[in-house]
């Protein structure tokens, strides 16, 4: 495709950018080469492949520790994403954007964990209940 | 652009640099702006995700994720969007290029891929209220529909601005603010992709694994 005769620039860009980086630094966030967007693409559909495979084959007899790996995995593709497609660093819009991803982290943080923790308290000091009141619900 | 450069360069003077001497402000927050406008977005899907997370085994003795989850569908599904992002990316370096044609022409490819992803999930939802299984059966059911579906909303307009950047790109060509415009729907478009492995890792996989 059209797409092979970028390798040539994909350098000559690079080093465009580092020369005058402390000018035009916003506007270099949001620019990938073929290489890194390759790169990101093949680790995606390892990543991806991985976890799909362990739970479609059931590989590991330990439910529990498949959990933890597709949940690993998928949080390892997230940063691969982040990294590769999204173009995040720490210097990209003096360094904002970083500051707003992790504030947001913290905040997913936050809601993720204290919504499990709240309710699984409040499942397990509900009223016990018998199959036929559960039968007998509306 | 050969101005500025002698301004840096002259300001170095054969010294090394170690810090930055000009106080630096990006001439356009756009970018920021829409980074904003994406984490609260994703501050909509954690939400989401915590009420699927509480609701999730709730079945309320219907049918659970392991009987409902077609896994090779999903993977299908999981596939179209990101060969989406990849060749989102690649229009992104033919608009960095100029290359008008081979913007559009991977533009097309990238709303191919969003519009197969799209279909595909209607179908799974088409499949299951058929069988029964729809939003109202169970708070597990309910949680899935709004979680996969906000999701799926957002492809849906991520594709309707595809086309209208398309036509935009076809009529005025790669200007400056087609530019931006197409920076801006990268970014989204690669953010609901971030939040796709989020769905099918804790959603599908997590659910039928049980």
């Amino acid at each position: 495709m059209s797409s092979h005769g970028q390798t040539p620039h994909a350098p000559a860009h690079e080093s465009a950018s580092q020369a005058h980086h402390g000018h035009s630094n916003g506007h270099q966030a949001g620019h990938g080469t073929l290489r890194s967007y390759l790169i990101g693409f093949s680790l995606s559909v390892i990543l991806t492949a991985i976890p799909f495979w362990l739970v479609m084959s059931g590989a590991i007899d330990s439910k529990l520790f498949t959990a933890f790996l597709v949940m690993g995995l998928g949080v390892i593709q997230i940063v691969v994403h982040m990294v590769y497609f999204l173009h995040m660093n720490p210097r990209s819009e003096g360094g904002w954007t970083m500051m707003a991803l992790l504030f947001t982290l913290v905040l997913v943080g936050i809601t993720l964990a204290g919504s499990l923790w709240v309710m699984h308290h409040l499942n397990t000091n509900m009223m016990p209940m018998s199959p036929e009141m559960m039968k007998n619900m509306p | 652009m050969s101005q500025t450069q002698a301004q840096t360069h002259g300001a170095d003077n054969g010294k090394p640099q170690f810090y930055l001497t000009e106080d630096h402000h990006p001439e356009g927050s756009t970018m920021l702006g829409f980074w904003l406008y994406l984490m609260s977005d994703c501050l909509i899907f954690a939400v989401l995700f915590a009420t699927h997370g509480v609701l999730g085994r709730n079945y309320a003795a219907g049918p659970s994720p392991a009987d409902l989850f077609d896994l090779p569908l999903v993977a299908l599904n999981t596939a179209m969007l990101l060969f989406s992002s990849i060749t989102y990316g690649f229009a992104m370096l033919q608009m960095e290029r100029g290359a008008k044609i081979e913007t559009l022409f991977w533009l097309g490819v990238t709303g191919v891929f969003g519009a197969a992803f799209l279909s595909l999930e209607l179908y799974e939802f088409n499949h299951l209220i058929h069988e029964g299984a729809g939003p109202t059966r169970s708070a597990f059911l309910s949680s899935f529909f709004t979680l996969v579906g906000t999701h799926g909303l957002h492809v849906t307009f991520g594709i309707i601005w595809l086309i209208t950047l398309m036509v935009q790109v076809g009529r005025h060509g790669l200007i400056e603010a087609n530019k931006r415009r197409l920076m801006c729907l990268s970014m989204f478009w690669h953010f609901l992709d971030v939040v796709w492995i989020g769905v099918f890792s804790f959603v599908y996989l997590m659910g039928v694994l049980g």
